[in-house]
């Protein structure tokens, strides 16, 4: 397969995401410190945190939408480096769903689902339809194929983004504050469909700050603050009895309401 | 309508004087078979002012999309490419340029040993196209960038590459933001293409230039030369309108 820079190894390896010592700086200003994290296949994380703790650059370094400059990012036994095989590689393997949706406005549904598959992948227009046509059943909107993302309400247009990103049959899927753009009605109909996801055994990273999600699909709960893991542990746990101040103060803030 | 021509009258008087005692329209008068033939070989120079700038314009189109590519990248270095570029072609006024092209470019091709001799024609289209091209590479620049950051983005996560995502994401969305000012920058062309006359272009202005020469009558021969240089971009901008509307409309859909 072309674009693969490196050999996979003979067996999947178990672990699906690894950032071991990564560090950022804008400039002088140093948004990740040391962050290590392990997600192993199948595997769902959450990572929460006050807004500014670096948990959005975090999952945008990991399919290189930002350059982190020092430690090694590993996503499927592939490290991530400057070589744009290894970029390519990589986000082939990792789907995204943004905050703000990130539809493209003068395509339609459906072509916003074939455009990567088609393009990208290379396989055709009818092989392509059919497999978005089945996404878009997944996410429970098949009957919107033909309209333009404008036409959509804003929970509509996220499942069309989570239908997008699964079009390109990612190993991993990576979440950015998928419901922080949603009007409050929306947010359970992108929650759901990101639960069943979860049930199905995706592997997926979360910034969210859902901690009604959190609770019923996260194996493994991050908090970050000010750029760096504060606190890391099953959700029962983290919930239950978060030991480090920082994180006890922000799930009572969270949790208040 | 009186006060219109109280307004005139001054203007009319003014200019009378200057070209001859009397007034002599009768050189471009149609009814009249000398003048008719006047006129048609004044408008007959529209032909190749049309096809000057729509050749110039279409290179300027291409040409302005590769120059400005580079100054949308992130190396420090292409981006000083497009700035040198526009910088540069920029600051060149049109009449020197069209002369160094015309003049000077042929000798540059035969110290490389190429015989390319550079006509008229293509002398002014060149120019136009070279002068034209900065402006436009400042138009798709623009353009572009006003595009927001999550579409690239959201291309890259789906596997497209620079060119792809270019092609098939950012340009069809950009088009309608580029598109009217470009079409604004075609009568920018139209209008300079006049100086394609002091090369020889057998353009309207040249040919308006040597009917003066024969009749000695500049301000009825230049006054029809303007009323056909208003007629031809009145055309455009109501194209240009149309162009806006269309665009406008699809914004949102």
């Amino acid at each position: 397969m072309p674009g693969t820079a490196q050999p996979k190894p003979e067996t999947a390896p178990v672990t699906a995401i690894e950032l071991a010592g990564v560090n950022k700086w804008y400039g002088t200003f140093h948004v990740l410190k040391n962050i290590n994290l392990s997600v192993r296949a199948g595997e769902k994380v959450v990572i929460c945190g006050p807004s500014g703790s670096g948990k959005s650059t975090v999952v945008r370094c990991i399919n290189r939408l930002e350059e982190h400059q020092k430690g090694i990012i590993r996503v499927d036994g592939i490290e991530l480096t400057n070589d744009p095989q290894s970029v390519a590689a990589i986000r082939s393997e990792v789907g995204m769903v943004f905050q703000q949706f990130n539809l493209f406005p003068h395509l339609t549904v459906l072509e916003n689902l074939t455009l990567g598959p088609i393009k990208a992948r290379g396989i055709s227009k009818s092989e392509a339809e059919a497999k978005a046509m089945h996404y878009l059943e997944r996410v429970h909107i098949p009957d919107q194929a033909r309209k333009r993302p404008s036409q959509l309400s804003g929970g509509q247009q996220q499942r069309v983004a989570i239908a997008r990103s699964l079009c390109m049959e990612p190993k991993v899927l990576l979440f950015d504050e998928p419901t922080s753009a949603l009007d409050p009605e929306m947010i359970s109909e992108v929650l759901d469909v990101m639960a069943e996801l979860a049930q199905e055994g995706m592997t997926m990273v979360v910034v969210t700050h859902e901690m009604g999600f959190a609770r019923k699909v996260a194996d493994q709960m991050v908090f970050m603050d000010a750029g760096e893991i504060v606190e890391q542990g099953p959700p029962e746990e983290f919930f239950g009895s978060p030991r480090s101040p920082r994180c006890q103060k922000f799930l009572s803030q969270i949790l208040q309401h | 309508m009186r006060k219109t021509l109280i307004f005139l009258l001054p203007l009319l008087a003014l200019t009378g004087c200057s070209s001859s005692s009397t007034w002599g329209w009768y050189v471009i008068n149609p009814m009249t078979p000398s003048g008719w033939v006047n006129v048609k070989f004044l408008i007959s120079g529209m032909g190749d002012t049309i096809l000057i700038s729509v050749i110039a314009a279409a290179i300027s189109i291409g040409l302005g999309l590769i120059v400005a590519l580079p100054g949308l990248a992130k190396s420090r270095g292409w981006r000083m490419v497009n700035r040198i570029y526009v910088e540069f072609i920029r600051s060149i006024p049109l009449l020197p340029m069209l002369f160094w092209v015309f003049f000077g470019l042929p000798i540059i091709f035969r110290e490389m040993g190429m015989n390319v001799p550079i006509d008229p024609f293509w002398g002014a289209i060149i120019t136009l196209a070279l002068s034209d091209s900065a402006f436009t590479a400042e138009i798709y620049r623009a353009g572009i960038q006003s595009i927001a950051k999550g579409q690239t983005e959201a291309a890259q996560t789906i596997g497209l590459n620079y060119l792809q995502t270019m092609r098939y994401v950012i340009l069809p969305q950009a088009i309608r933001r580029i598109l009217p000012p470009l079409a604004n920058q075609f009568i920018y062309i139209v209008k300079m293409s006049a100086f394609a006359s002091v090369i020889g272009m057998q353009e309207l202005t040249r040919r308006a230039n040597e009917l003066v020469v024969s009749e000695y009558r500049p301000l009825e021969i230049y006054t029809l030369l303007i009323l056909e240089y208003l007629v031809l971009v009145l055309i455009i901008s109501a194209g240009v309108r149309w162009l806006e509307r269309r665009m406008g409309s699809d914004e949102r859909g």
